[in-house]
């Protein structure tokens, strides 16, 4: 701690004692630079605001960052009355709290009409972002420094690459030095001479950075067709092969991409359809609501990040047993008060629970309004995963992956080891034996249909990460669940995992090929071609309990 | 007998909730609201149910027109395409009412038409569209494809400097169109095949992860990279969610959606968003007098002061203004008078401006596009210097290019082809 404090000051004493060398060969103080230049700010155009900025960041003052960085915010503004720069941020009273970006003193809070925004835009922000980097580039922080060459990288500017050979030598950290050095060689290969060429393309190797693909492939397209010279011959040979193992390279990881996107739509599918895996395949019942008990779960994650807005954090893990709770509740009520009845009607099932569904969405519109809900992502589901330049995983769908593995596992447990899994299975295979046997076959029912749904309240909870929270919410995804449990064989939870897993993985292997509509017409007209050959699915029930 | 009692009772609460509607006074003006207030669209069409009552509301405040108070039916298509020509029929032949505000989705009004124009009904039409129609008895208070799509290329081309292009869109009639002409254009400016991406995604579309990966792809090559979306509301969420979780900034690849407005914002997180764009021609966020105006009211009358106000309510602000002032100059609601009288009618609209209505029955508009901020609202980045004129029949497009419609005399024809100097005869 003392080490870096140390190393603080010692920077800001060289930046100092930079800035004032500065300021006798100019003549004008660092301080008097940056207030003129700030000035112009309220008045320049959003077309010529880019060279303002970029005289801003020449200027050697340790407030420079601090003007750049508040702009790139959006918390830079200028006081109406006095036209003073500063750094406005909204406190919880809704006043606005300032702080001069010259003197860092703070002001008193005031309302949003007395101040002005300086405006930006996006190209603005990325000039922002790599003026900043530059700045950062000595930051004593390790991931700061890391952040700043990969932004460099992408989006290189005037003067950075003079500064990084400067810092290349003496750059401690392995993982900086190596984007230093690759923008060092991009460099050179842009403009150095051959052996300069061929010494950087050595480096290059082994990347993978989209922006050395570009380059040396640019670089290739500009070289003369034919009547090369030798010079001009090796360097082809040598970027050709750089780009054949890149590409190799690159076509891996994609096929890679796409086995984890198959995958992480299978556990969606899958994650939807357990639950009708259990009411219609394990007691078969055809549950049209099934999709309004997703929805009902992801409604409940909308409720929980309304009561506690202060555990938005947590609040995936506390509404994942309440939109069990609701779902499975709403379920049993479903089961006793109304499919009970129709047993061995299907037809007349399938009716009521379709107008159950029909009612729960309306009473959710009723409720909630017809408009969409905003479910907010936690932060620890948002982001991906960086592998490498060109392969990265999004978080949330890595944890929907696991989960879904998870949920899937203990129904099996439930359903194979616990008394309660026992009942289901003899009830399911022979009713009147089990009631002989006192097994309370109403209750047995009533509890299964209750598990099925509150699975399906747990689906919906993932779902609300995904998608939009609204009414119509299920019926996007019912038809998709009674695919997967039909195509997988009805009564068996591996051929639904399966069924869900292949499912997905076709999609997502056919949608670059075909695109995504023709995809899943294609999958659906191979779903009912295998219907046709196998009406049973892919696990069919064998034995007594098939008939 | 029971049947009987049922019968009855229900007969009350049917007969009480229309009369809840309208007025025992015979003599009234009827004005038809034809918004879907069930199904998938009702998240956008309740809305526009809402402010054409809002606006009745206050015209019969102010006494109505010509002496008469203004009476609302209001009809429920549920969004159900082929259920939008039953309920017009219902409210031109039943009803009898003088004019009707509805529709949202192009192929609602395409159901529409063919019963308007037997019937001879006038509507307005309040949503941006693809273009390529004009028919007699309707007026398109939403934006042309030349005042939405082809302003927000120009500015992607010529202010973000963008070099390759993505055009994604769900896959019905809007999008299809939108990307054809702006494909045409994008070709005409020069722009080479392999530089332009089409993709199309089903309604509600919510799994983005391979076509966002595709785009990124497509956007790592050096060339700045821009997004033209023509996505419609509900999968829009889960599209810029994966954009975020994958990395992709506006700064990197912006996005310039057409169907991204105040009111679907609403129900978003926005983190994700901020910085992309949208073109309309209205923002919420616009200052002017007459915006302040109407948002306070809309607000007062919705009782609510979180609701949002967005582009297609301001076509129909701007549709049920110009109507109201047709009439009064004609001093009748004949639909042939108010037709005529309609074209050349100039009303103020919400951003401080003039809309004019053309002879080819489009506006004339501003357009704005507008980077998203965090509470929801855009920022104005730019604007076109003037108001611009909605063009009925692409420029862009072989089939409709010399195709113009004036629906003044003498041509008085709504695919006039300029080349042959005919009527095609198509009514629609």
């Amino acid at each position: 701690m003392n080490r870096i404090i140390t190393l603080l000051l010692l920077l800001v004493l060289s930046w100092q004692s930079h800035a004032n060398a500065a300021d006798t060969d100019a003549g004008v103080s660092p301080n008097e630079q940056l207030a003129t230049l700030i000035a112009k700010l309220p008045k320049t155009k959003l077309r010529s605001m880019a060279s303002v900025i970029d005289e801003i960041a020449a200027v050697k003052n340790p407030q420079t960052k601090f003007v750049l960085q508040s702009m790139l915010d959006g918390d830079l503004y200028y006081i109406k009355s006095n036209r003073t720069i500063v750094q406005a941020i909204k406190n919880d009273s809704k006043l606005y709290q300032l702080t001069d970006v010259m003197t860092n003193e703070s002001l008193d809070p005031v309302k949003k009409s007395v101040i002005s925004k300086i405006r930006t835009n996006n190209s603005l922000r990325s000039k922002l972002r790599s003026l900043l980097a530059r700045i950062d580039l000595t930051d004593p922080n390790k991931a700061v420094r890391l952040q700043a060459v990969q932004q460099l990288l992408s989006s290189p500017n005037k003067g950075s690459v003079g500064i990084i050979e400067e810092l290349v030598e003496a750059e401690q950290a392995n993982e900086v030095k190596q984007v230093m050095t690759t923008i060092l060689a991009l460099d050179k290969l842009k403009s150095g001479d051959h052996s300069e060429k061929m010494q950087a393309l050595t480096l290059l190797e082994s990347t993978l950075e989209p922006v050395a693909n570009n380059v040396i492939s640019n670089l290739l397209a500009s070289l003369p067709e034919k009547e090369r010279t030798a010079e001009q011959q090796e360097l082809a040979a040598a970027l050709n092969d750089v780009l054949g193992t890149i590409e190799s390279k690159r076509s891996f990881y994609s096929v890679v991409e796409n086995v984890f996107f198959g995958l992480s739509l299978g556990s969606v599918l899958l994650l939807a359809a357990i639950g009708l895996a259990i009411t219609f395949g394990v007691m078969g019942v055809i549950n049209m609501a099934h999709g309004e008990l997703i929805m009902l779960g992801a409604y409940t994650t909308y409720v929980i990040q309304l009561a506690f807005p202060e555990l938005i954090e947590y609040s995936l893990l506390i509404a994942l047993p309440a939109a069990f709770i609701v779902s499975g509740s709403v379920g049993i009520l479903i089961e006793r008060g109304v499919i009970r009845f129709l047993k061995g009607r299907p037809l007349e099932t399938l009716l009521a629970t379709f107008g159950i569904s029909l009612i729960l969405q309306q009473l959710v519109r009723t409720v909630f309004s017809p408009l969409n809900r905003q479910v907010i992502s936690p932060e620890w589901m948002s982001g991906s995963w960086q592998i490498n330049p060109i392969f990265s995983l999004t978080f949330n769908r890595l944890y929907i992956i696991l989960f879904a593995i998870v949920v899937f596992v203990s129904l099996v447990m439930i359903l194979k080891k616990s008394s309660l899994g026992l009942h289901v299975r003899a009830v399911s295979q022979n009713r009147d034996m089990a009631r002989a046997l006192s097994i309370k076959s109403d209750w047995v029912d009533a509890i299964t249909f209750g598990l099925g749904s509150g699975i399906a309240g747990i689906a919906g909870v993932v779902l609300s990460q995904l998608t939009n929270v609204g009414p119509n919410l299920g019926q996007a995804y019912i038809i998709d669940s009674f695919l997967v449990v039909v195509f997988g064989g009805v009564g068996n939870l591996w051929g639904t995992l399966v069924a869900a897993m292949t499912l997905g993985l076709t999609n997502k292997f056919l949608e670059p090929i075909t695109g995504s509509v023709l995809a899943s017409i294609i999958v659906l007209v191979g779903l009912v071609l295998f219907i046709q050959k196998r009406p049973k699915g892919l696990f069919p029930q064998k034995g007594r309990a098939a008939d | 007998m029971k049947l009987k009692k049922l019968l009855a009772a229900s007969s009350i609460i049917v007969s009480s909730l229309v009369t809840q509607f309208s007025y025992a006074d015979e003599d009234t003006i009827k004005v038809g609201v034809l918004h879907s207030l069930s199904g998938t669209m009702a998240i956008s069409e309740t809305t526009l149910k809402d402010t054409v009552l809002m606006m009745i509301e206050e015209q019969n405040k102010k006494g109505g027109l010509l002496g008469k108070k203004l009476e609302p039916v209001v009809v429920d298509p549920a969004s159900n395409w082929p259920l939008f020509a039953e309920k017009t029929r219902e409210l031109l032949a039943k009803e009898k009412v003088d004019v009707i505000f509805g529709c949202w989705t192009s192929v609602s009004r395409k159901s529409v038409l063919p019963v308007i124009e037997e019937l001879n009904g006038l509507m307005f039409y309040p949503v941006q569209y693809e273009g390529e129609e004009s028919s007699k008895n309707v007026f398109y208070t939403g934006a042309a494809p030349n005042q939405q799509a082809i302003p927000a290329v120009d500015y992607l081309m010529n202010d973000i400097g963008a070099e390759r292009w993505v055009l994604l869109g769900t896959d019905y009639v809007y999008p299809r169109t939108t990307n054809k002409i702006l494909e045409a254009y994008l070709k005409a400016k020069g722009v080479k095949e392999e530089d332009i991406m089409i993709n199309y995604t089903p309604f509600g579309h919510s799994d983005w992860q391979g076509i966002v990966s595709d785009v990124k792809k497509f956007g790592s090559t050096g060339k700045k990279t821009a997004v033209v979306s023509t996505v419609n509301g509900d999968a829009n969420i889960p599209f810029y969610k994966e954009l975020g979780n994958q990395g992709i900034s506006a700064e990197d690849i912006p996005v310039v959606a057409f169907s991204v407005g105040e009111e679907e914002l609403s129900g978003f997180d926005t983190a994700p968003l901020v910085g992309h764009l949208a073109a309309w021609n209205y923002f919420q966020s616009v200052e002017s007098e007459e915006n302040e105006a109407f948002i306070a009211s809309w607000k007062e009358y919705i009782g609510d002061d979180k609701r949002v106000t967005n582009d297609p309510m301001e076509a129909t602000y701007i549709g049920f203004k110009m109507w109201a002032k047709a009439v009064e100059k004609v001093q009748t609601t004949d639909v042939d008078a108010v037709e005529q009288a309609l074209i050349g009618v100039a009303v103020p609209n919400l951003t401080g401006g003039i809309a004019v209505m053309n002879a080819n029955h489009h506006l004339s508009k501003p357009v704005l596009i507008g980077e998203i901020q965090e509470d929801g609202q855009f920022e104005v980045v730019w604007e076109t210097p003037d108001t611009v004129i909605g063009d009925a029949w692409s420029d862009f497009l072989p089939s409709s290019k010399n195709l113009i419609s004036d629906w003044t005399a003498p041509v008085s024809c709504g695919n006039f082809d300029v080349t042959t100097a005919k009527c095609s005869g198509q009514n629609f």
